[in-house]
């Protein structure tokens, strides 16, 4: 729009200006000020209120020598990996089946999607009773006769973060599912017939030509499963909370537990600067293919 | 007009899918071909999965607890009992108060109304401005509140504990609405500026004409035409604030806690006896006002979470 502007155009377009002070402050003094101030202040040795008392790495090198905080980032890893692939996988043949021109499309539709309206809390307080092993799955099976019978994820230390991802799963995969049907719908139908005049099998023509059709789909959801799978929070609280032990820890529970619970404000800040760090990695390689890409046409 | 404003990621720019209908795919067949056993049977296995956990929720909220404890958590109730519903809405306990989960329940609302009338307000003018009013440096800002969204919320929950407290509203519903209109407000700009950058800019300039200025047009042109935007942006942010648990865990009190959090407290609640049924009886109250948006809204819920995915 209007490019050439001279000085006293301040005032010029002032209720545009006005009506974006709302982002402005937002942009600059939470997002960009709030990561500034707590990166400055994860060098600090705050305890019960942030000072400025800069104590270089120490935090970080107590962050990184403390086993809570080595299970969280495990466990995040361990869930991370697989919530993607599962996510995508499971999402994507789902995603393929309902585009099979079949009856019923909307009912299957809103069946995978309704727990992407639930809350990570009602998520995880559902799972946390379907695998309670007294009553749960693993009650019911043993009533049927297999006395040995044994499933359960949330009381045992080594396999509970699966217990999570099982419920995490259950939330989120229709998300992925509605993403991939709508790249799978922008795909030309010209493709499919052509493909199939050449007698390519359907396995084929997904696998090496559609699929690479639906980069900016799979980028996309990719950054949104994987900045949600950094933020994972509500559903080891509500699930777990954290336990058995401290089996079932995550990065963004390390920092809420730091800051509001145990008063060490110093490695909320050094353990939320790492999560940062961790978005950063997944985010600047997207944007950078996104954008960068994105040049190349003009 | 409408169905332009929202872009799939990856469709065509212009022939949009007429939202997820026009199946594609091979041709159809026989109806009892070997295809469609397997077809719809993967489906409606799948599909049972995915319904169970709401069964299992539903049926044991309406057991007692004897029979909980002896029967199994798939079968239906032999009695049906509204008990643990009436108790978990009236009476359940969280620490000092037992007046169950009606207390969350108002927090919620108090909570959730105010935040989605402000922070759409704000956004839809934003992305207005944005839109139509773009000035020296509107973009940069826009930039910065775009690659924000992507921060993890644990970098900014304390500098926005001091912010709170500076203003005199930390600890209130007030302080709590204030951060979900700052969190909603980057997918909302971005929803709404992608709108409006889709109005004919004739229209637009014929309103200048006119002698309309920016709130003229605001109120009496973008507005009335961009309902559906604003159903889409209404159903994205009543799921996502009735459902939040971080923000209502940190910025309130124990007294304004969101229903969520209530939640969480009573079924997590380490003392005494579990009442299973009372629990779920709880988690479904609180499971309802999303569902119950889902449902109503169908295909408007899709395509708020496509918005999630549009490239800006």
């Amino acid at each position: 729009m209007p490019d050439s502007r001279r000085p006293r155009q301040v005032f010029k377009n002032l209720a545009a200006k006005i009506a974006a002070i709302p982002m402005i402050l937002t942009a600059t003094v939470v997002f960009v000020g709030g990561t500034l101030w707590t990166v400055l202040y994860s060098f600090t040795d705050s305890k019960l209120l942030p000072r400025e008392n800069f104590v270089g790495l120490a935090q970080y090198e107590r962050l990184w020598s403390s086993s809570k905080w080595i299970i969280s980032i495990q466990n995040l890893f361990i869930y991370g990996v697989c919530m993607l692939v599962l996510s995508f996988v499971i999402g994507f043949v789902l995603a393929a089946l309902l585009d099979q021109k079949i009856r019923f499309e909307n009912t299957f539709r809103t069946i995978f999607l309704y727990p992407f309206a639930l809350s990570f809390i009602v998520t995880g307080l559902v799972w946390q009773w379907i695998l309670n092993p007294q009553f749960g799955i693993q009650g019911v099976v043993r009533d049927l006769g297999w006395e040995n019978f044994t499933f359960d994820p949330l009381y045992n230390p080594d396999i509970v973060i699966y217990g999570i991802l099982f419920a995490g799963l259950w939330q989120s995969t229709g998300l992925v599912m509605c993403l991939m049907l709508a790249g799978l719908r922008g795909i030309d139908e010209d493709i499919w017939k052509a493909a199939r005049v050449d007698g390519i099998p359907m396995w084929k023509t997904y696998l090496f030509i559609v699929i690479p059709m639906m980069r900016p789909v799979l980028i996309t959801t990719l950054v949104i499963v994987a900045t949600g799978i950094v933020k994972v929070y509500d559903l080891v609280v509500a699930q777990t909370g954290g336990g058995p032990g401290i089996a079932s820890e995550v990065p963004a529970k390390y920092v809420y537990d730091a800051m509001f619970l145990s008063q060490n404000l110093g490695q909320g800040f050094a353990a939320s600067t790492m999560m940062l760090l961790a978005v950063i990695i997944v985010i600047v390689p997207w944007a950078y293919l996104e954008f960068g890409g994105r040049k190349r046409h003009g | 007009m409408a169905s332009t404003a929202i872009d799939y990621a990856g469709a065509p720019a212009e022939p949009l899918p007429q939202e997820l209908a026009g199946p594609r795919g091979a041709r159809p067949r026989r109806l009892l071909s070997r295809r469609n056993i397997f077809l719809y049977g993967t489906l409606t296995v799948v599909a049972i999965y995915y319904l169970l956990p709401l069964y299992v929720m539903v049926v044991t909220s309406l057991k007692g607890m004897p029979e909980i404890r002896v029967g199994n958590i798939f079968a239906p109730p032999l009695e049906i009992t509204f008990e643990p519903w009436v108790k978990a809405w009236s009476s359940a306990c969280t620490g000092l108060n037992c007046d169950g989960l009606s207390r969350g329940f108002w927090n919620s609302v108090r909570i959730t109304v105010p935040s989605v009338i402000l922070s759409i307000a704000i956004a839809s003018i934003n992305g207005y401005a944005l839109a139509n009013w773009r000035f020296k440096g509107a973009n940069t800002f826009f930039t910065i509140l775009i690659v924000g969204a992507f921060i993890p919320y644990q970098v900014m929950l304390y500098p926005i504990v001091i912010i709170l407290r500076e203003m005199g509203i930390y600890g209130t519903l007030t302080g709590l609405v204030l951060v979900h209109t700052v969190f909603g407000m980057p997918i909302l700009t971005l929803l709404f500026r992608n709108y409006f950058a889709s109005v004919p800019e004739e229209l637009f300039k014929a309103a200048r004409v006119d002698g309309a200025g920016f709130w003229g047009i605001y109120f009496k042109i973008m507005l009335p035409m961009s309902l559906p935007i604003f159903v889409v942006a209404i159903i994205l942010q009543v799921t996502g604030i009735w459902n939040d648990f971080l923000f209502g865990v940190v910025y309130t009190k124990p007294d304004v806690y969101p229903m969520t959090v209530q939640l969480n407290n009573i079924v997590n609640a380490t003392q005494g006896v579990k009442e299973y049924n009372v629990n779920m009886a709880a988690t479904i109250i609180t499971g309802l006002v999303p569902l119950i948006v889902y449902f109503a809204s169908g295909k408007l819920f899709v395509r708020g979470i496509a918005a999630g995915a549009v490239k800006g």
